[in-house]
């Protein structure tokens, strides 16, 4: 899909989904009706799965959300294959996304919570307890400095003079 | 204090004689008013990329803190000679036929001061970037302008440039893609100029630092690259547009031996060498650069749809401009000059843009508006534009 109209769309709506179909074709040289038919496109194939803000929970929260990463270690039954564990996991809106992961463990999985307690509590009862779960270390989040493409701080002022030839 | 000693007799005639650039109020005004919005820099508003970045900090940690050889770190040479062999199949040596400079600037002034002999005419197509013709005068050489025209989308034709030779002139000045309007050249283009110097002693000084930015299919293309023209040709370019690496001042001539070994004299005297760490940043940019241009590229180009669609709906008609990051619209529809147009925005509106005249004469009647900002704020800009522009005709 590279370089496609769609795949500027994506490009666009990735960094801001708040853009209208109108900006877009001004942008991309189009018209609004094939930008709609193009985006409805992506939404029907599952291209584009949602559309929502990129929050610095630490700013609106505080200290009161918390954000662990799970490493998960599992041995798949024989009914249960790494999809059939996946999908019963990420089942809980806690879950905030969950990888099949190379390496010395299986899962990755990112779960928020208000606080520590209630996110032990959760490996604890939801995942420490499932069948083939056999192993987890949960690694808490100090601060974010980026996420999804975008630095936590404040952009910095543009420094460029105001007029320049 | 001395009474007889006057400082302002001291100045040089071709200094002092200089248009003291009319518009500088016009910026200090700009430069000092509160939650005043531009579209009015000349300059990325991307950072340098990180890996750019990256190797200048590694530089500086590897205690590269010397001067270089005079034309330039021969690494940065070679890489400069595979990008224009890449990008135009042009070869150059990168040991004679190269030299690393303080910016396309110090190119520029740097040929000028090589090539010319007190009262050597040189021509230069106008609308323009600002430096050429006092260049061009401390070189002491004689500037004389070409107009080109809206009509013909701001590219020089074979006529107008026919009409302007005399004997004594030296150099063509050919500046495309071109700020402020942003132009370009299609080889078609370039032919026809090529074939009207072919039969002349006349020098060409191509200021391609816009190169990478062209928004056409068909990728720019230097004049050097047709019959007749390499051997004559100095093409200035560097790293500031097209890496968004302006404050680190670096840039480069190419050309003929002759001509380069010539104005590596100059720089030698003059400069030194080029910035040091700024050299070892533009040898990562060179090799490893290529997609950081195209991503860039595409942003200019989506902003560039926004701002000429968003003119032309005002009202003020704007020209596709294919190359750079500017568009031209022009604003006689106003009834206003330029100057008085700009100024008017300004107070009224808060919005700096840059009058046309600014960049010689052909460019009054026309604003030179950056799109080098977020869409965000070019529609902001734009607003503000179609309000001044209904209340004006009101
Ligand atoms: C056409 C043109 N040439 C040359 C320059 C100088 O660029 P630098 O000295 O940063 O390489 C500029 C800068 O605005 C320009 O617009």
């Amino acid at each position: 899909m590279a370089n496609t109209l769609k795949s500027k769309i994506l490009d666009i709506l990735h960094k801001d989904c708040r853009i209208s179909n109108e900006e877009i074709a001004k942008m991309i040289g189009s018209t609004t009706e094939e930008v709609a038919a193009l985006i409805a496109e992506l939404e029907s194939d599952g291209v584009i799965l949602g559309y929502g803000a990129k929050v610095n929970w630490d700013k609106a929260y505080g200290p009161d959300s918390v954000t662990a990463y799970i490493e998960l270690r599992v041995t798949p039954m024989e009914s249960l294959g790494f999809d059939r564990i996946a999908e019963r996991i990420y089942q809980y809106p806690e879950v905030k996304s969950i990888n099949l992961m190379s390496g010395s463990y299986d899962f990755g999985i990112t779960i928020e919570g208000s606080n520590i307690r209630e996110i032990s509590s959760f490996i604890s009862e939801h995942l420490a307890t499932m069948n083939s779960v056999v192993g987890t270390a949960t690694h808490f989040v100090l601060k974010r400095y980026k996420f999804d493409g975008v630095v936590c701080d404040l952009p910095e002022n543009d420094d460029r003079e105001v007029i320049s030839l | 204090m001395s009474s007889s000693f006057n400082p302002e007799s001291m100045i040089n005639s071709v200094v002092s004689n200089m248009p003291p650039s009319g518009i500088r109020r016009f910026f200090d005004i700009a430069a000092e008013m509160k939650d005043c919005i531009s579209l009015g820099v000349g300059e990325p508003d991307f950072v340098t990329p990180w890996h750019i970045r990256d190797k200048g900090i590694y530089s500086l940690e590897k205690g590269h803190t010397h001067y270089t050889s005079n034309s330039g770190l021969k690494e940065l040479r070679i890489e400069i000679s595979k990008y224009m062999e890449r990008r135009f199949d042009l070869k150059y040596d990168p040991l004679t036929q190269s030299v690393v400079t303080v910016g396309g600037s110090e190119a520029i002034d740097l040929f000028l001061r090589a090539v010319l002999n007190p009262g050597d005419e040189v021509l230069v197509c106008e609308p323009s970037f600002v430096c050429y013709k006092p260049l061009v005068q401390l070189a002491g050489g004689v500037p004389i302008a070409i107009e080109t025209k809206a009509e013909n989308d701001f590219r020089l034709t074979p006529d107008e440039l026919r009409t302007a030779i005399t004997p004594k002139t030296r150099v063509l000045v050919l500046p495309y893609p071109n700020n402020p309007t942003g132009a370009i050249m299609t080889r078609a283009d370039l032919e026809g100029i090529a074939e009207v110097l072919r039969n002349t002693n006349i020098m060409v000084l191509s200021d391609e630092i816009y190169a990478e930015l062209t928004y056409t299919d068909e990728r720019h293309v230097s004049i050097a690259e047709l019959d007749g023209m390499y051997e004559r040709t100095v093409i200035v370019s560097g790293f500031s547009k097209s890496y968004a690496m302006t404050g680190w001042r670096l840039g480069y001539a190419l050309g003929h031996p002759s001509i380069i070994k010539a104005m590596t004299k100059v720089h030698q005297y003059a400069i030194m060498s080029a910035p040091t760490t700024a050299q070892y940043a533009a040898i990562e940019a060179l090799r490893n650069g290529d997609a950081d241009i195209s991503a860039m590229r595409e942003d200019y180009n989506y902003r560039r749809q926004v701002i000429v669609g968003g003119f032309n709906a005002i009202g003020l008609d704007c020209f596709e401009p294919k190359g750079a990051f500017y568009c031209f619209p022009c604003i006689k529809s106003s009834g206003m000059d330029s100057n008085t147009f700009c100024e008017t925005l300004l107070h009224s509106k808060k919005l700096a843009v840059v009058p046309g005249n600014a960049f010689g004469e052909s460019g009054e009647g026309f604003i030179r508006c950056s799109y080098a900002y977020s869409i965000k704020n070019i529609n902001e800009a734009l607003n503000r534009v179609e309000a001044f522009m209904r209340e004006i005709r009101k």
